[in-house]
């Protein structure tokens, strides 16, 4: 018995079955997402009171099978093992029955107390096919219970099978399939020699199909011989590795007892679906139709997304106002600066992202639910696996164009770990909006009417370029690795729920605000004491105009001078120490800089910017404010983009790596462009 | 018309139906592979080849999208109704 009627449960099952529905039905809101350690497969669990119970819910990586070969299934198998829930539920896609009942045989094998939850059984219905239950349960000696998902159908019924299941007392399943006498022969072998192998017909069969994992965590060398002998006579006897055995005996236990107790009235899941894939995925129409999508994707997230951003602008300088009220009119207090300079502005940027990234991860999740995700990948595959990327790679660099914080973010569908830091790692590269600020500012200063345009079309494909190289390198370089073959299940499509759409959205926002968004507060905080501290004497500040006080607090302080510093650094690359403050400024927001070049240049917010335009252009050449245009875009990414990268990775190398590495690519290339320039004349 | 024994997925037709005989890949592949069903001796539908689209097939009712490339690696034979 169970102390405290506490039960905890993991679910597992293939990708697509309606789990994570089924998991979200039964946990509401009450969800918690974290990682797994060391790795970068999320971890989702959440509470669920029924009854007397509470019952603690794991909802595992999907997966098609048990193999050591992807991060998800080595996650699925050892939270299992290591973990032992009370009950494991294995949701199935009963309209795919064989597939799903595959990873079903593995769990029996691994004798845990299972569940078998059939969803999606009206589909598999009006598909024409007709389970006998009480025989498939027979069969595989588990409760099976008949679930609807989107609907909330069977979820009490699974519930009760759940809380007799971890009242039941335990049944030895782990032999409920027979591998034929030729794999059985080896296995009794096996276990009769080794007394560690005795009780774990698992670990056995786990070891004849070569698994590493496994093999690794094996003490005994006799063992890992008798297993190389084992394996030898097998693939003498079948001409063929014994894992392929092993699950082509898998999959006929399967098939016959599907034949046993399932009729079919022939199957045909795939009509509509089959037809919305004759357009979709069309060799000529399918890109078109991925790009229109991604421009709405786009578009729904900046677009709509700058309504609340304004709203809470707007409430947070009304915020600042109301507290500035608090003192006298023209106050020097260092608390005032600290509380509205500091922590509103910050809090305010941190919360000022929260608008696009809600909106990306509805998108995001309506692109998912209703299955289109798998035929975006598709579509792209062709041309980013040249650059030894993923095609869903395609969808977080596009919204890099808006912003590298929630595109970071949506790197997330990127089942890959590989190509996932690859795809975070570049994504700086992409021309975000807030540098969009800094070329509005300096285009028009230094180029003509005619010239506008094509430099900045120049700037935006100068990222692309390198992006794409970069991509490349670290693909040969840090991020080796077999560029895993393009294989995927294109699931039918679905309608999303409002529900699951909406808890997306919420999980992403709040992981957001408390994971990347305390990094941020805390460098931004420290960014704007640096550019207050240490003040200049008072007595010399009274003698000159607001205006130029904020000039002389700014060279007085820690980034003043740090901006002097490290000029003679910057000067082979044509900057000078105001242009080197307003980079460290830019390191809090890239558009930053151009707040600060104001401040440089005692220009109020309230002046034309072409005032600030003309300054520039008597101070700087046109080649100088193309260096700067080039350095903003390639040299350290703002802290925002640094604290996501950090927490998306799990590392701070990642970060940091990223972080120095654009900023010596943007050095060089920097350089070079600026002394071929002054040595043509320009 | 002349039957081919063996022949490479992707030089399979649309809507014709084969039977695995061999995967020419590494071991994670294959494993990969053979969990979402595709073994030799499987018998499977091919739903688009349309060069250079996408290259779809139906194994036991699920739709399964590979790269070309791989399709380049798994050797069909045409099934028995096909033959006759």
């Amino acid at each position: 018995m169970i102390s405290h009627n506490k039960i905890s449960v993991a679910l597992v099952g293939n990708p697509n079955c309606g789990k994570t529905t089924i998991f979200n039905i039964l946990t509401g809101m009450h969800q918690h997402v974290g990682n797994y350690p060391g790795v970068t497969v999320e971890k989702k669990q959440g509470i669920c009171h029924y009854k007397d119970y509470q019952l603690e819910i794991t909802d595992l990586p999907g997966t098609y099978s048990l193999t050591a070969y992807s991060t998800e299934e080595v996650v699925t198998r050892n939270f299992i093992i290591d973990q032992k829930p009370d009950v494991v539920v294995d949701v199935i896609d009963a309209s795919n029955l064989e597939r799903n009942l595959y990873l079903a045989v593995q769990m029996v094998e691994l004798n845990v107390p299972l569940v078998l939850a059939f969803n999606m059984t009206d589909i598999a219905l009006h598909k024409g096919l007709v389970f006998d239950l009480k025989k498939l349960a027979q069969l595989f000696n588990v409760k099976i219970v008949q679930t609807v998902g989107n609907r909330e159908k069977g979820v009490n019924n699974l519930l009760e099978e759940v809380i007799q299941t971890s009242n039941a007392p335990a049944k030895n399943l782990s032999s409920l399939l027979k591998y034929g006498n030729e794999i059985e022969n080896e296995i009794e072998k096996l276990q009769k020699k080794f007394d560690e192998l005795r009780d774990n017909r698992w670990l056995v069969i786990k070891l004849l199909e070569q698994d590493i994992d496994v093999l690794e965590h094996v003490q005994n060398e006799e063992i890992i011989f008798a297993v190389m002998e084992s394996n030898l006579r097998l693939k003498n006897i079948f001409g063929e590795e014994p894992e392929i055995i092993i699950a082509d005996r898998r999959y006929g236990f399967i098939s016959g007892a599907c034949q046993e107790a399932v009729k079919m009235t022939i199957q045909s899941r795939h009509d509509h679906s089959d037809m919305i894939d004759s357009v979709v995925i069309h060799k000529v129409l399918g890109l078109p139709i991925f790009v229109v999508l991604m421009y709405i994707v786009f578009d729904l997230t900046f677009r709509i997304g700058q309504y609340p951003m304004h709203w809470l602008e707007w409430f947070f300088s009304w915020l600042a106002d109301s507290v500035t009220h608090f003192w006298p009119a023209g106050s020097e207090s260092i608390l005032k600066s600290l509380l509205v300079d500091g922590i509103i502005s910050g809090v305010g940027g941190v919360v000022s992202f929260l608008p696009n990234i809600l909106l990306l991860f509805a998108a995001i999740a309506i692109l998912e639910d209703s299955g289109y995700m798998a035929r975006a990948a598709f579509v792209t595959d062709r041309f980013m696996h040249k650059i030894g990327l993923h095609g869903k790679s395609f969808i977080p660099m596009l919204i890099g164009f808006g912003c590298s914080v929630p595109a970071i973010m949506a790197c997330r569908i990127l089942e890959n770990k590989r190509n996932k830091i690859t795809t975070i790692l570049i994504m700086p590269l992409m021309s975000c909006g807030a540098r969009l600020t800094i070329y509005a500012l300096l285009i028009p200063a230094f180029f003509s009417e005619k010239w506008r345009g094509p430099v900045m079309w120049l700037i935006y494909f100068i990222g692309i370029a390198l992006a794409v190289i970069a991509a490349k390198i670290l693909r040969i370089t840090l991020l080796k690795g077999e560029t895993i073959p393009y294989v995927m299940e294109l699931p039918p499509y679905r309608r999303p729920t409002f529900t699951s759409i909406m808890i997306h959205m919420w999980e992403r926002g709040g992981m957001y605000l408390k994971k990347a968004g305390t990094t941020i507060l805390v460098i931004s905080t420290i960014l704007w004491a640096a550019s207050k501290y240490p003040a200049p004497n008072k007595n010399e500040l009274a003698k000159i105009d607001k205006n130029q006080k904020q000039t002389e607090i700014l060279r007085h302080s820690i980034m003043g001078r740090a901006g002097t510093v490290i000029e003679p650094l910057l000067k082979p690359i044509g900057f000078d120490y105001k242009i080197a403050t307003a980079l460290i400024g830019a390191l809090a927001a890239k558009e930053v800089f151009v707040a600060q070049m104001s401040i440089i240049y005692a220009v109020t917010e309230h002046d034309d910017i072409s005032i600030l335009q003309t300054k520039l252009r008597n101070d700087y050449t046109p080649l100088q404010g193309f260096c700067i245009m080039l350095f903003c875009l390639l040299s350290a990414p703002c802290l925002a983009t640094a604290a996501v990268t950090r927490t998306e990775t799990g590392a701070w190398k990642w970060a940091i790596l990223q972080f120095a590495g654009l900023t010596a690519v943007a050095y060089v290339l920097t350089f070079i462009v600026y002394q071929a320039g002054r040595f043509l004349g320009l | 018309m002349i039957v081919q024994e063996r022949f490479l997925l992707k030089d399979a037709i649309n809507n014709s139906k084969v039977r695995l005989l061999k995967i020419e890949a590494g071991q994670a592949l294959k494993a990969r592979l053979a969990a979402m069903g595709l073994l030799p001796g499987v018998q499977f539908k091919i739903i688009n080849n349309n060069h250079p689209g996408p290259f779809v097939i139906d194994v036991k009712g699920s739709r399964i999208a590979l790269g070309r490339g791989m399709a380049g690696k798994i050797i069909v034979r045409p099934t028995e109704t096909q033959k006759a």
